[in-house]
């Protein structure tokens, strides 16, 4: 018989019973709780008078809707504050820990649930966000659900599901110098597709991966949703435990022994058998630039906008077609002649304390371009904000003329003040470059931190590489 | 939610490949709080000419005439067909909401991504995959034929075209039987409480650094 996969442990660890129709109940460990998917999730646990089934499996902070200026004097915005007032109002009345607008711990859901711990290898771990795919670099089996979802969970602790594919992604061989997790995951995206990964739950592996940092791998992990997978997810090692330890909501004294011995066993076995294996060449990934409304539309910044004839699918073809009218380029542009108009350095994909280093040790004793409109940093949460100041890199920032915000989602999607206005043209290291994305008509360029902020400095984009 | 079982109405074409949940109902949309009320705002960006804020009455807004929603012979169609990979991008349940609050109860397609699909069955919304080619043939048949009707009936798991001729599609037994009778998932769960709490006492000895 073939060995087990990091996922078919996780789910067998977490299967409490198989309900005899394709379908288990999975036992979830962990919930994240954010704003704006959790209001209908709680009025629908009072109405049916329901109490959550364990408050102190959740976490909540409000992340998509908080201003990233001027915190002091609240939000602006009597829509998006009634929402963040709501999470505060819920998370009180139901006993849930929250950590509210002016604590420090707040951030980025994605961002909070590893710093603080709440994360850890062999959990599942869900909330009523996409990208929660992220948690899966700890080894965990770590995905995005529905409103609806977020209720029963809160109700019962479980979900309904029915198992996924496996898939390995194989990343072989190492990255050269300034390539990034971001510009892996951008080239994997590149090449399965953004549907590539639809019905399977993808495990990272290869050379390329052991060799990321823990925030690497969360960058590569947060994506796999753009590749269609729910889930993603990295079997632990060393680098994992070491990240965990320590954290306030990590396990101490004995019971940290005993959790590092259970985590050992979170890896494929060698004899695994996956549904599917893509393997990828590290050596020849470049920094990545998308230049669609897809984050299939990639290519490395050496290339050119692609020729929409150069498709033969039809749909693709019309496809291409589309996003180069949206996006104002014209087919066979040089990547590195496309300027841009602002840069946005932050989201659950790239705003952790390494990621803000790459971006300012580019940005280091270099100017923003004049035809830059504005180009902001905003920090994952108060924490990675406190300790980026205490290493002065806000001094590098804002010294170079970027502007140092508050933590939260922000032009990732715009929900708060911070958008795109039409026909802008971004550089920017969050997730999507959809249409309307980051502000209606906004155009949306997806790179690494490197690379976003050498786009700053230059005024477009360039080969991080050549300003090393 | 509301019991689906069988279904005669008009198709909507949405010709479009990888159509997102920002496109289905863009992110100012999802400070509401409530459930309901999302069906004006369906593809804003695509269906008013002006930029759509919440509070906004909707009927003084500009429609954009191009948009396939807007035009007079898809009124009141409750079946949408569209391309693949639909619903791509984020786990917003509200994208499903506003489909349903328009009027949508069936949308077929080639492929969904997983979240949006999941999402579509706690809503009463039936997502059907069929091939490209067949899909391929509805966008023909939709665009000929004005006032085109199809009847979707989950129990048997067919669609019946005008012209008597069956298409079968799949269905997972459990979401059909919750759409069938209209259940509430999480009643169906907690008919299994002793089940969770046993694998809770278990897995206290196993990992108890998880129940802190």
């Amino acid at each position: 018989m073939a060995g087990k996969t990091l996922y078919d442990k996780l789910w067998q660890q977490h299967e409490v019973r198989d309900n005899g129709d394709g379908t288990s109940l999975i036992y979830i460990d962990r919930q994240l709780v954010h704003e704006v998917t959790s209001p209908q999730a709680f009025e629908g646990l009072r109405l049916a008078g329901r109490k959550p089934w364990r408050v102190d499996a959740n976490l909540a902070t409000p992340d998509h809707n908080v201003p990233t200026t001027d915190r002091d004097k609240g939000i602006a915005d009597p829509v998006s504050r009634l929402q963040v007032e709501t999470l505060d109002q819920n998370c009180t009345d139901f006993g849930i820990t929250e950590f509210a607008m002016d604590d420090i711990r707040q951030g980025i859901v994605h961002v909070i649930g590893p710093e603080q711990g709440a994360t850890l290898p062999g959990m599942t771990v869900v909330c009523g966000d996409s990208h929660t795919s992220t948690h899966g670099a700890f080894g965990a089996l770590a995905f995005g659900i529905g409103t609806s979802e977020v209720e029963h969970v809160l109700a019962t602790q479980c979900l309904i599901q029915k198992k996924s594919k496996s898939m390995l992604i194989s990343v072989d061989g190492q990255v050269g110098e300034g390539i990034t997790a971001k510009d892996i995951v951008l080239a994997i995206i590149g090449r399965i597709g953004t549907a590539g990964g639809t019905g399977y739950a993808i495990e990272f592996g290869g050379d390329a991966i052991k060799a990321l940092s823990i925030e690497g791998r969360m960058t590569l992990c947060n994506m796999a949703i753009e590749a269609g997978a729910r889930a993603g997810m990295v079997a632990v090692d060393d680098k994992t435990i070491e990240y965990v330890k320590g954290r306030p909501y990590a396990p101490k004294g004995d019971e940290w022994q005993q959790a590092v011995s259970a985590w050992q066993d979170l890896v494929s076995d060698a004899d695994a058998d996956f549904d599917q294996v893509i393997h990828l060449d590290a050596t020849t990934i470049q920094p990545q630039v998308t230049w669609g409304t897809s984050p299939e539309m990639v290519v490395g910044i050496d290339a050119r906008v692609p020729n929409p004839a150069s498709f033969s699918d039809p749909v693709k073809q019309e496809g291409a077609q589309a996003a180069l009218k949206y996006m104002g380029l014209e087919a066979d542009t040089p990547i590195n002649e496309i300027k841009v108009d602002k840069v946005f350095i932050g989201s659950c994909t790239n705003s952790r304390i390494e990621d803000l280093r790459a971006a300012a040790d580019i940005a280091k004793g270099r100017k923003v371009a004049d035809n830059i409109k504005i180009a902001m940093v905003v920090p994952g949460s108060g924490l990675v904000k406190q300790q980026a100041e205490q290493e002065g890199l806000d001094k590098v920032f804002v010294e170079a003329g970027f502007e140092w915000r508050e933590p939260g989602c922000s032009m990732c999607l715009a929900m708060n003040a911070d958008r795109l206005e039409a026909g802008e043209r971004c550089a920017s290291t969050s997730n999507r470059n959809f249409e309307g994305r980051q502000g209606q008509g906004g155009r949306t360029h997806l790179v690494s931190p490197a690379m976003a902020a050498a786009a700053a400095v230059t005024g477009h984009f360039v080969d991080v590489r050549e300003l090393n | 939610m509301e019991k689906f079982k069988t279904l005669k109405a008009i198709v909507a074409p949405m010709d479009r490949a990888n159509v997102d949940t920002d496109a289905i109902i863009p992110k100012q949309f999802l400070k509401s709080i409530k459930r309901s009320g999302f069906g004006p705002n369906l593809f804003d960006e695509w269906r008013y000419l002006d930029h759509g804020e919440p509070g906004m009455d909707n009927s003084q807004r500009p429609l954009n005439p191009e948009f396939v929603l807007n035009k007079q012979r898809f009124q009141g169609a409750k079946i949408l067909i569209a391309r693949e990979n639909f619903g791509c991008g984020s786990s917003r349940e509200h994208a499903p909401w506003a489909l349903e609050d328009y009027g949508f109860r069936v949308i077929i397609a080639p492929s969904y991504a997983d979240i949006f699909f999941n999402n579509c069955f706690k809503n009463g919304i039936l997502p059907i995959v069929l091939d490209a080619d067949t899909v391929d043939g509805l966008f023909k048949a939709v665009n000929e034929q004005e006032g085109y009707e199809l009847t979707v009936d989950l129990e048997k798991q067919i669609i019946i075209k005008p012209d008597g001729s069956e298409i079968s599609f799949d269905v997972d037994e459990f979401r059909k039987h919750c759409l069938i009778n209209g259940l509430d998932d999480i009643g169906l769960t907690l008919q299994h409480v002793d089940d969770i709490k046993a694998y809770e006492e278990k897995r206290k000895q196993v990992t108890p650094w998880l129940f802190g």
